[in-house]
């Protein structure tokens, strides 16, 4: 078999990915994909990066088996790769430490980003702080509500958010006006893109700086198990934590890969987040060209997610190659599967997830019913539930 | 000869610029688009840009940005906007219309559907903001089998030999962004623009339009001095949003009437 070795040199994953944006970006991108290019097998960088991940995030995180869970489902082993463990509680640090690093590099003093939950906005603020670049973070009115602590760790890191008040105020907004920042400030700009989406050479970048969770897993999971999983299941939104963790498998055979969408109040519903699941046309949509939620003008629709992170009308582009190819395989999960799911890693494993997280927990429980006990499933725990405590008390009818 | 290239060899025989206004198509009510393209004819335009609204405008400004809102209200798609232009042509077949928008809309329609149909509207330009010619091949060819002009943008960090690319795609004239930043940011520095424009023309015999920061009668006159044509978008957009219903049609035509003044200076 032929090694995987997408994207192509302008960043296509066959039918998807590419450049598609106004020429006043395509320069910068140019300089991004040429220093990425020049530092992506450097030994210095990747040392430095690997430092730095080791010693300021706390990798390698580690992989626990959910043994009473695991028992209660009824079904298959699950084990956890815990990214909620790692600095600032989720794996978006794993990215904004890798593209922090090639800014610095590049001689760009800020750095700028998009953020929905605002995990990644956390995330970018932290290593702003850390590495002493000025930081901007921008995000849709509707999120800066909702997430009201997230935006108060960010201004505590020092980093300033701008609340975004065009189109549907949410994260896609957000990105839009990152983008209209980096194209009129892109000499001293360096924009950090949260997940494998955007132009090329974002969505191979981010993947590849996200790819350590799956290298860990499988030297993890040879040493804890003594083989491989037989499903690997993540979350995906934009799909950063599912690219991490996928990445590494699909050369390896045997492993099912599966990717869990929000599906909101559900597909039929239309009020959901699955683009992939629920069939959406192919488009373009902030530089790339995958499955987008849109309506019958190309006007990219409305998403529902009881998450923010998962609050996305397109995915990556390489998800879109990896279900058109039959590699990977995308379901998705309501909001009260999700929440239900949750509330039982809370209760039986001692750990809160978030809520994203809590997607791909709920297919897992699916998922391990149908599986022997001697099988085994390992489930991307992207991110920790603390940031969610307040929707999820909401939902409960509590005010904290 | 497209009626753009036709419309260009005139101006020049003419020794005149040509004047782009553009507006977004719906904004601020659909049944003014019509309205508002003839006005600017009458009043001294030369071409009409025609915006496509879009959900999510990533290249346009805050101004821009609220006139896709404003058509979007509306629900103005990509089929409303070719039926306006039809609608335009059936009083006006001389003045060229170039479509500007984003890639999507196109694509939902099918680039194929979207060529035949635009040209069957009266369409002569299509510059889809979000399609850089390594992407687009196969949709300029399309519009070229139409009679259609890909139109293209060149900006200030386009290399020498990306612009050598460009222009060999491009037909009808190309779009020189004066500034680094979305529409409408900031006047634009007029020297360097002026520069920028005398190495495109060593590069290329197509028409140089310029646009992205012309906010007032001086920067018209000062980029007429130098380039082919003078695209003023923004700035009609807000003539159009601190219009009433009543009197858009009169102001947008007042305010091409005086740029067409500085123009011709």
């Amino acid at each position: 078999m032929q090694p995987y070795d997408m994207p192509d040199a302008r960043g296509h994953f066959g039918p998807f990915g590419g450049i598609f944006v106004a020429e006043t970006l395509v320069e910068a991108l140019e300089e991004l994909r040429v220093m990425y290019e020049k530092y992506r097998f450097d030994p210095e960088f990747l040392a430095e990066f690997a430092h730095d991940l080791k010693h300021f995030v706390g990798r390698p995180s580690p992989i626990y088996h959910a043994k009473r869970w695991s028992e209660r489902v009824g079904g298959a082993q699950i084990y956890l790769k815990r990214e909620d463990l790692n600095h600032t509680g989720a794996h978006k640090v794993n990215n904004t430490v890798g593209q922090a690093l090639l800014a610095k590099r590049m001689g760009k003093p800020r750095v700028i980003a998009e953020t929905g939950a605002g995990q990644h906005g956390v995330a970018t603020a932290t290593i702003a702080a850390r590495m002493g670049l000025e930081c901007v973070v921008y995000m849709g009115s509707e999120d800066v509500k909702r997430q009201a602590p997230n935006v108060f760790r960010m201004k505590l890191l020092g980093a300033t958010v701008v609340p975004v008040e065009s189109g549907s105020k949410t994260l896609k907004d957000a990105l839009n006006e990152a983008m209209r920042d980096w194209v009129t400030n892109i000499e001293n700009t360096f924009y950090i893109i949260g997940t494998v989406a955007g132009p090329h050479p974002y969505p191979m970048m981010v993947r590849d700086f996200q790819a350590v969770i799956g290298v860990e897993s499988k030297i993890q999971m040879q040493e804890i198990v003594g083989r491989q999983p037989d499903a690997v299941v993540a979350c995906v939104g934009g799909g950063s934590n599912a690219m991490g963790i996928f990445y590494p498998y699909i050369d390896v055979p045997n492993v099912r890969l599966i990717g869990v969408e929000a599906a909101g109040h559900g597909i039929e519903t239309g009020k959901h987040a699955a683009p992939l699941t629920s069939n959406s046309a192919i488009g373009v949509l902030h530089g790339n060209r995958t499955y987008l939620m849109q309506d019958e003008d190309g006007q990219i629709i409305e998403t529902h997610s009881i998450s923010a992170g998962l609050d996305y009308p397109g995915v990556g582009p390489e998800h879109a190659w990896l279900k058109d190819s039959s590699r990977a395989e995308y379901v998705a999960v309501t909001d009260d599967e999700a929440m239900q799911a949750f509330h039982n890693l809370c209760r039986v494993e001692g750990i809160i997830p978030a809520l994203e997280s809590s997607h791909a927990l709920a297919y897992a429980e699916k998922l391990a019913k149908t599986m022997k006990p001697s099988e085994v499933i390992l489930v991307n725990l992207s991110g920790r539930g603390d940031k969610d405590i307040n929707t999820v008390a909401n939902i409960s009818g509590i005010n904290l | 000869m497209s009626r753009l290239t036709h419309t260009f060899a005139q101006l020049a025989q003419q020794q005149k610029k040509a004047l782009i206004p553009y507006i977004t198509a719906g904004d601020p009510h659909p049944d003014k688009t019509v309205e508002i393209m003839h006005g600017l004819v009458e009043a001294g335009a030369d071409v009409i840009e025609l915006g496509v609204p879009f959900s999510d405008p990533m290249a346009d400004g805050p101004v821009i940005q609220r006139a896709s809102e404003r058509a979007l209200a509306f629900k103005v798609g990509l089929r409303d906007v070719l039926n306006m232009v039809q609608q335009f042509r059936t009083q006006d077949n001389k003045t060229p219309i170039v479509l500007m928008g984003y890639a999507n809309p196109i694509e939902a329609m099918g680039t194929q559907k979207f060529a035949d149909l635009a040209k069957q509207a009266g369409v002569d330009g299509v510059l889809t903001v979000d399609y850089p010619p390594e992407e687009c091949s196969d949709f300029t060819q399309q519009l070229k089998a139409h009679d259609m002009d890909p139109v293209f943008l060149l900006s200030p960090t386009t290399e020498a030999s990306r612009v050598k690319l460009i222009v060999e795609q491009a037909s009808g004239f190309v779009y020189y962004v004066s500034l680094k930043g979305v529409t409408g940011a900031k006047n634009m520095d007029v020297q360097e623009v002026q520069q920028r424009v005398a190495e495109i023309r060593a590069m290329t015999g197509l028409p140089i339009g310029v646009g992205f920061g012309v906010r007032d009668a001086a920067t018209a006159t000062a980029v007429a001095g130098f380039a082919d044509a003078v695209v003023v978008g923004s700035r009609m957009v807000q003539e159009i949003e601190q219009s009433s219903v009543d009197n858009v049609v009169a102001n947008t035509a007042q305010l091409t009437r005086s740029l067409r003044q500085a123009i011709d200076a």
